[in-house]
C-alpha cells in the first residue's frame, strides 16, 4: 500500500503543480468529476479527441498562414475560434488565452504577430500533450497497483 | 107687517150706533186688509214655517171682518136670513178664533225661541269676527317672521345677521330704535353692538347685573320694560312720550355647549340682549302677537348665530388643517430625498469601497502565494491584516446604517445550530492558541439540532461576542455554553423590558461566554453597547476594531426578538457576556432546503433527470463531447449532432431540451431557432432552446430571448451548474442567467 500511497501522493503534487502552473485549470477537474464507473476512460477519450483536433488546426493555421499571395485570416481566425472552443472545453487554460490573443492578432490582420502566436500554441499544446501524458501514465500506474485515483477538489 | 126681521136693540139713528156702525165698517176693512197683507209679505219672503197658523190666522180675521161687517146690515132692521148668516159668521169666528188661540200657544214660545237662537248666531258670528281677525294678524306675524328668518338665514355671516334682524324687525314692527347688547369678553358688562339709526355706535357699556336686565334674562320671553331703563336710553331727549320699549334676550349659544348626542345645558348660558322701541309719540302699544313675533325671530337669531359659529369653527379647522397637511407633505418629502439620499450614498460608497478593498485583499492574498522575501513576507501579511480589517469594519458600518433605520431584516431559513457553533469555534481556534487561551464548548443535550432564524447573523454575534472574550483575555480560558433558556429563568432583573412569551413555535436559546480576561468595571457596563464607545483603561490599541461590534451585535439580538447583556465583577476578574435569542423549531426537518448540506456525491447525478431526451447541437468536437458526458451523467439520453442542418433533421417533440453551442452567435441560430418554432407549433411540444455560449453581454441575451429561446448558460458548465440549470429550466420554461 506504500507504492500506492506514494504514486497517489504523486499524483495529486502533480496535479495540483498543474493547476498552480495555470495549464489545467477547474474545467480539467469538471471533466475528472465526470468520469465514473460508467464512463471509466472519459477524461482519455476526450483528452484523445483535442489532441487530435488541435493538431489537425494547427496543421490548418499554419498551412493558410504560409499563404504568399493574400492570407485568409478568416478561415485562420475560424481555425482559431474552434481551438479556442475545444481547450476551454477540455480545461487547457494556457492554450485558450493563447488563442485569444491570436484572434486579436487575426482580426488585426497582423501575418506576424498571428505567426507568433501559432509558434506559441504549437508549443503550449506540445507541453500539455506531454503533461497530460505523464498524468494519465501516472493514473494507470495507480489502478494497476490496486488503488483509486484520489479526487482533487 | 109681518117682515120676519129682527129688530136692532138700539134705535138706527142714535149717535151712538153710527159710531158703532163707521167703527163695525173700518174694522171689518182693516180685518179684510190684515190677510192680504200677510199673504203678500209672507209671499215676498221665502222663509217663514208657519203657514197652516198664517192660514188659520187669516180665516179667523176674515171671519171676524165677516162679522163685523154683516154686524152693518144688524143696525137696521134686518131680515132673519141675515141674522142667520150673522149668527153663523159669528159661530165660525168664534170657532176658528179658539182654535186659533189653541194653536197659539204652542206657536208662540217657538217664535220666541227663533228669537233668541238668532240672537245667539249673531253673538257667535261677532265671536268668529273677532276670532278671524286673531288668525289673521297671527298669520301676518307668522309670515313677518318666515320672512325675517329667511333673511337671517340667508347668510351665514355673523354681522349680517345680526344686523339683518335689527332691519328688519325694525321695518315689520315700524321700530323706532332697535338695538343689540352683547355681553363682553369678562362676562361683566353688556356692551352697544349693532343699532339701527347709528351704524357704528360707540361703546356704551352697561353693568349686566341691573335688576331689569335680570329680570329680561331670566325668561324667554320679551318683557316691557321702562324706557328709563339705562339699555333703553338710546334716544336723543326731548321727544314727549317714550314709546314703548320690549327687551328680550337672545341665547348665544358657544361651540364647546355642542356635542353631538346631547343637547347643550340652558343653564350656563351668555345671552345678548335685544332692545325694541316703539315710535314715540305714537300712541303705539305692543301687542301681544307683536311680542310673540319678536320672540319667534329672537330664536330664529339664536339658531342662526350658533351655525355661523359652527361654520367659522369648521372653516378654521379645516384650514388649520390643510396647513398642517401641506407641512408634514413637505416634511415628508424632505425626509424621503434625505433617506434616499443616504441610501444613495450608502450603496454607492458600498460599491465604491467594497471593490478596491476586493482588488486589494485578492492580490495580496495572491501576492502571498508568490516567491517573497521574508521581509517582503512580513509586509503582505501585515497589508492583507489591515484591509481586511478595514473590510470589516466597512461592512460594519454599511451594516450598521442600515440596522439603524431598520431597513435589515433577518434572512430566515433552517440551520444547523451545532454547526454554527462548530464553525465559530474553527474560526477562532487559531487565534485562541497563539494566545495560549483554552476554548471549550458546551452545548446541552436538550438543544434542537435545527432551528428557524437568519444564520448568518447568529453566527456573527456569537463570533463578535467570543472574539471580545479572546481579544481582552491575555491567558486564562473561554468557556461557551449553549442551552435552551427556561421560561422561569427568562425574565432577568437587569432586563425589565424584555419579557420573552415562550410559544409551540420557539425557543430561546441562551447563549454564555465566559472569559478570563481583564473584565469591565460596573460603571463601563452600560456603555458597551453603545457605538464607538471603546474602553479606554485597557490596552485597546492592540485589540484594534471599531467598537461596533457590541452595537451590532445588540442591534442582532433585537431584531431577533432578544436581549443581550455582560456582566461582570470587577476589573480584572474577567466577564461573562450572556444573549438570549428566540428561535424557530422547523415543522418538518425534510421540509426545508439545508443549505450547508455536503456535497452531493457524483453518483447522486444519475438519478436526477432519469430518460430526459435531448439534444445536443456543437460543431466543436471536444467540447461536444464534453456536453454529451455531462448530461449523460444528469441521467439524461443524450443525442448529438454535429451542424444545423442535422440538428434540424433529428429534433423531434420527443426532445425535451435542445442544447446548441454557439461559436458565434449569429443567423445559424436564428435559423434554427425559428425554425423549431414553426416545426412545434403548439409549446408544450416544443424542446426548450437553450444555447451555451462563451461569454456573453446584455445585447446577446437580449438577441437570444428575442429569436425565441428559452435559455441561455454561460460556459464553462459544471456538473452542479448543468444540474440546477436543467432543474431551473424545466420548472419554469424559461432560464437566462443574469449577467
Amino acid at each position: 500500500m506504500d507504492v500506492v500511497n506514494q504514486l497517489r501522493r504523486q499524483f495529486v503534487d502533480y496535479s495540483t503543480s498543474l493547476h498552480r502552473e495555470g495549464i489545467l485549470d477547474d474545467q480539467f477537474t469538471q471533466l475528472q468529476k465526470l468520469q465514473d464507473e460508467n464512463s471509466p476512460d472519459f477524461v482519455v477519450e476526450v483528452a484523445s479527441l483535442f489532441f487530435e483536433d488541435c493538431e489537425k488546426l494547427i496543421n490548418n493555421m499554419g498551412r493558410a498562414l504560409e499563404q504568399q499571395q493574400g492570407v485568409d485570416f478568416k478561415q485562420v481566425d475560424a481555425s482559431v475560434h474552434q481551438l479556442k472552443g475545444s481547450s476551454s472545453s477540455i480545461g487547457a487554460m494556457r492554450v485558450k488565452n493563447v488563442c485569444i490573443t491570436f484572434r486579436s492578432f487575426c482580426e488585426a490582420q497582423n501575418r506576424e504577430g498571428c505567426l507568433r502566436c501559432l509558434q506559441q500554441v504549437i508549443h503550449e499544446f506540445s507541453l500539455l500533450k506531454n503533461k497530460l501524458q505523464t498524468l494519465f501514465r501516472l493514473e494507470q500506474q495507480i489502478l494497476t497497483a490496486g488503488g483509486s485515483i484520489p479526487v482533487i477538489e | 107687517m109681518e117682515c120676519n126681521c129682527i129688530e136692532p136693540q138700539w134705535p138706527p139713528d142714535d149717535l151712538l150706533m153710527k159710531y158703532q156702525y163707521i167703527s163695525d165698517f173700518f174694522i171689518a176693512l182693516a180685518y179684510f186688509s190684515i190677510p192680504l197683507e200677510l199673504i203678500y209679505f209672507v209671499k215676498k219672503s221665502s222663509v217663514f214655517p208657519y203657514r197652516w197658523v198664517l192660514v188659520q190666522f187669516g180665516a179667523f180675521i176674515v171671519l171676524c171682518g165677516a162679522t163685523h161687517l154683516i154686524n152693518l146690515w144688524t143696525f137696521t132692521p134686518h131680515t132673519r136670513t141675515v141674522a142667520s148668516v150673522m149668527t153663523i159668521a159669528k159661530v165660525l169666528t168664534a170657532l176658528v178664533s179658539c182654535v186659533t188661540a189653541l194653536m197659539l200657544v204652542h206657536i208662540i214660545p217657538d217664535l220666541l225661541s227663533v228669537k233668541t237662537r238668532e240672537l245667539f248666531l249673531k253673538n257667535k258670528a261677532a265671536e268668529l269676527d273677532r276670532e278671524m281677525g286673531l288668525i289673521r294678524t297671527q298669520e301676518e306675524t307668522g309670515r313677518h317672521v318666515r320672512m325675517l328668518t329667511h333673511e337671517i338665514r340667508s347668510t351665514l355671516d355673523r354681522h349680517t345677521i345680526l344686523r339683518t334682524t335689527l332691519i328688519e324687525l325694525g321695518r315689520t314692527l315700524s321700530l323706532e330704535e332697535c338695538a343689540l347688547w352683547m355681553p363682553t369678553r369678562t362676562g361683566l358688562e353688556l356692551q352697544l353692538s349693532y343699532t339701527l339709526r347709528q351704524q357704528n355706535p360707540v361703546g356704551y357699556t352697561v353693568p349686566i347685573h341691573h335688576p331689569v336686565i335680570n329680570q329680561v334674562f331670566s325668561t324667554n320671553h320679551a318683557v316691557k320694560i321702562s324706557p328709563n331703563c339705562p339699555v333703553a336710553r338710546l334716544r336723543p331727549a326731548g321727544k314727549y312720550l317714550p314709546g314703548e320699549v320690549v327687551a328680550v334676550r337672545v341665547p348665544l349659544l358657544h361651540l364647546s355647549n355642542f356635542h353631538i348626542n346631547d343637547w347643550p345645558e340652558l343653564s350656563t348660558k351668555r345671552y345678548a340682549l335685544m332692545v325694541l322701541m316703539l315710535p314715540s309719540d305714537s300712541a303705539r302699544q305692543w301687542h301681544v302677537h307683536e311680542l310673540e313675533l319678536v320672540e319667534a325671530v329672537t330664536d330664529q337669531v339664536a339658531v342662526a348665530l350658533s351655525h355661523a359659529a359652527i361654520l367659522e369653527e369648521s372653516m378654521r379647522a379645516r384650514n388649520l388643517l390643510m396647513e398642517q397637511n401641506v407641512a408634514l407633505d413637505l416634511a415628508r418629502r424632505e425626509a424621503e430625498t434625505a433617506i434616499r439620499a443616504r441610501n444613495d450614498f450608502l450603496a454607492v460608497m458600498n460599491h465604491e469601497m467594497r471593490t478596491p478593498m476586493h482588488a486589494i485583499i485578492t492580490l495580496s492574498s495572491l501576492l502571498q502565494e508568490t516567491e517573497l522575501t521574508p521581509e517582503q513576507r512580513l509586509m503582505v501579511e501585515t497589508i492583507l491584516k489591515s484591509s481586511n480589517l478595514l473590510a470589516t469594519l466597512i461592512n460594519d458600518v454599511l451594516d450598521l446604517s442600515r440596522l439603524e433605520d431598520g431597513s435589515l431584516q433577518l434572512d430566515l431559513g433552517t440551520f444547523n445550530i451545532y454547526t454554527v457553533f462548530r464553525e465559530v469555534l474553527k474560526l477562532i481556534k487559531p487565534i485562541a492558541s497563539v494566545k495560549k487561551l483554552h476554548v471549550s464548548l458546551s452545548l446541552a443535550p436538550d438543544l434542537p439540532e435545527y432551528a428557524v432564524g437568519d444564520e448568518k447573523r447568529l453566527m456573527q454575534t456569537i463570533l463578535n461576542v467570543v472574539g471580545n472574550a479572546v481579544k481582552f483575555s491575555k491567558e486564562g480560558s473561554i468557556t461557551i455554553t449553549a442551552f435552551v433558556a427556561k421560561p422561569e429563568t427568562l425574565r432577568d432583573s437587569r432586563a425589565p423590558e424584555f419579557l420573552p412569551v415562550p410559544s409551540d413555535n420557539h425557543f430561546y436559546l441562551r447563549v454564555q461566554v465566559k472569559d478570563s480576561g481583564c473584565g469591565v468595571s460596573p460603571q463601563d457596563i452600560p456603555n458597551l453597547f453603545t457605538k464607538f464607545a471603546q474602553n479606554q483603561s485597557t490596552a485597546t490599541r492592540n485589540s484594534g476594531g471599531s467598537g461596533l461590534g457590541l452595537a451590532i451585535s445588540k442591534r442582532f439580538v433585537n431584531l431577533m426578538e432578544g436581549h443581550i447583556w455582560i456582566e461582570s465583577e470587577g476589573l480584572g476578574k474577567g466577564c461573562t457576556a450572556i444573549f438570549i435569542v428566540k428561535l424557530g423549531i422547523p415543522e418538518r426537518v425534510n421540509e426545508y432546503k439545508l443549505p450547508y448540506m455536503p456535497k452531493m456525491p457524483t453518483n447522486h447525478g444519475h438519478t436526477a433527470f432519469p430518460g430526459l431526451k435531448v439534444l445536443v447541437m456543437d460543431e466543436n468536437g471536444v467540447s461536444r463531447t464534453v456536453t454529451k458526458e455531462l448530461l449523460m451523467h444528469l441521467g439524461c439520453d443524450v443525442t448529438t449532432v454535429g451542424s444545423s442542418d442535422e440538428c434540424l433533421q433529428l429534433v423531434s417533440h420527443e426532445h425535451k431540451v435542445v442544447f446548441m453551442d454557439i461559436n458565434v452567435p449569429g443567423t445559424d441560430s436564428h435559423r434554427i431557432t425559428s425554425r423549431i418554432h414553426e416545426k412545434f407549433a403548439k409549446r408544450n411540444e416544443r424542446p426548450l432552446i437553450v444555447t451555451l455560449i462563451g461569454n456573453t453581454d446584455k445585447l446577446t441575451k437580449e438577441n437570444c430571448m428575442r429569436i425565441g429561446m428559452d435559455g441561455l448558460i454561460v460556459k464553462p458548465v459544471s456538473l452542479d451548474k448543468m444540474k440546477s440549470v436543467l432543474s431551473d429550466l424545466l420548472e419554469h420554461r424559461v432560464l437566462f442567467e443574469g449577467i
